[in-house]
C-alpha cells in the first residue's frame, strides 16, 4: 500500500513497560519532530494523541515496547510493537469501556477503556494484531 | 478572559506560569479520566481536573491545552510541577470543588470546549 512511497524520515524509540515513569516522553518527541517538519498543528496533535495512548498501553500492559515513526510525503505511519501479555479478544478490547486496568493504572487517570478507540478515531487507518503471551502490534496512519 | 482573571475568580494558587497569566482563554474541559480528555478536549482550552500526577501535564502537552487547573484544594506532585516547567504549561490550584469551579467560570463567560459529544470526527 505504501511501498512505492519514499520514506523521508524514520526513527524508532524504545520504551520500558510496567511503569509510568517515562509515559508520554515518546509522544513529545514525535510531536517535536513533526512540528519541525512544519506539518500542520492538527496532524502533529493527532500523531501525538495516538502515540501517547499507545505508550500508555505499553506502560500498562507490556514488558517493553518500541514506537516506530515513519514519514512519507503523504502520510505519517506510527507503529507500536510490544513484548507482553498480548490481547486474547481484540474485538472486546476495542470496545469503549472495556478495560482490564489495575488500580495503579486507574489512579493515573487511565483505564477507562477508551484508549484503543481513541487511537482508531484519531487515525485515518488503524490495524491491530496480537498474540497472547507474545505481544501486540499496532499500526496507525495519519494522512498529511 | 485572561488566565489572571481565571486565577482571581478561583482564588487560585499559581504553581507554575506566573509569567503567562496574560494569555487569553475562552473554553474549558473538566475530567479526571485522561482518555476522556484525550478524546474530547480541544486545543487552547483549560483543563480542570482533580488529578495531580505528571500525566495531567503529558496529556495537556499532547493536546495543546492552554493551562491546567487542579480542583478540590489538591497540590500537584513535585514531579508534576517539574514537568509543567519543562513543557511550559501553567498549572494552578483552587480550593473550589469541580462543580463550583465550572459554575464560577461559566458565569463569567468561559464555555465548554464542546457542548455535546458528536459522532462527527473533529480534530481541532
Ligand atoms: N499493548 C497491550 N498489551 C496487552 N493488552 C492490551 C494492550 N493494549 C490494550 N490492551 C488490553 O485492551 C484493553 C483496552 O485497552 P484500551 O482501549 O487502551 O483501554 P484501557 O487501557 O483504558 O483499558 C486493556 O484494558 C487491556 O486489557
Ligand atoms: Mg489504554
Amino acid at each position: 500500500m505504501i511501498s512505492h512511497e519514499t520514506v523521508i524520515y524514520e526513527n524508532s524509540f524504545s520504551l520500558e513497560g510496567r511503569t509510568f515513569k517515562n509515559a508520554g516522553y515518546i509522544s513529545r518527541q514525535v510531536k517535536t519532530l513533526l512540528q519541525r517538519m512544519k506539518l500542520s498543528k492538527e496532524v502533529a496533535r493527532r500523531a501525538a494523541i495516538v502515540t501517547y495512548e499507545a505508550e500508555i498501553n505499553i506502560c500498562s500492559y507490556a514488558e517493553r515496547g518500541k514506537i516506530i515513526l515513519q514519514v512519507t510525503p503523504k502520510r505519517i505511519i506510527i507503529e507500536a510493537i510490544d513484548e507482553g501479555q498480548g490481547i486474547a479478544d481484540i474485538k472486546l478490547a476495542m470496545k469503549e469501556g472495556y478495560s482490564t486496568a489495575t488500580e495503579k493504572i486507574r489512579h493515573m487517570g487511565f483505564g477507562a477503556g477508551m484508549g484503543l478507540s481513541n487511537i482508531k478515531n484519531f487515525s485515518d487507518f488503524f490495524h491491530i494484531t496480537s498474540k497472547v503471551g507474545k505481544g501486540t502490534h499496532l499500526k496507525m496512519i495519519i494522512r498529511i | 478572559m485572561t488566565l489572571r482573571e481565571v486565577q482571581e475568580i478561583l482564588e487560585a494558587e499559581v504553581f507554575f506560569g506566573h509569567d503567562q497569566l496574560g494569555m487569553e482563554v475562552k473554553t474549558a474541559f473538566g475530567a479526571d479520566l485522561m482518555s476522556d480528555v484525550l478524546a474530547f478536549a480541544k486545543a487552547g482550552s483549560l483543563l480542570l481536573t482533580g488529578l495531580t500526577n505528571p500525566q495531567i501535564v503529558r496529556t495537556s502537552d499532547v493536546l495543546d491545552i492552554a493551562a491546567i487547573i487542579i480542583v478540590r484544594g489538591k497540590s500537584p506532585l513535585p514531579e508534576t510541577i517539574r514537568l509543567a516547567e519543562e513543557l511550559n504549561i501553567p498549572i494552578l490550584g483552587t480550593k473550589y470543588i469541580l462543580f463550583e469551579t465550572v459554575g464560577r467560570l461559566y458565569m463569567k463567560g468561559i464555555v465548554g470546549c464542546i457542548e455535546k459529544v458528536s459522532d462527527k470526527r473533529d480534530f481541532s
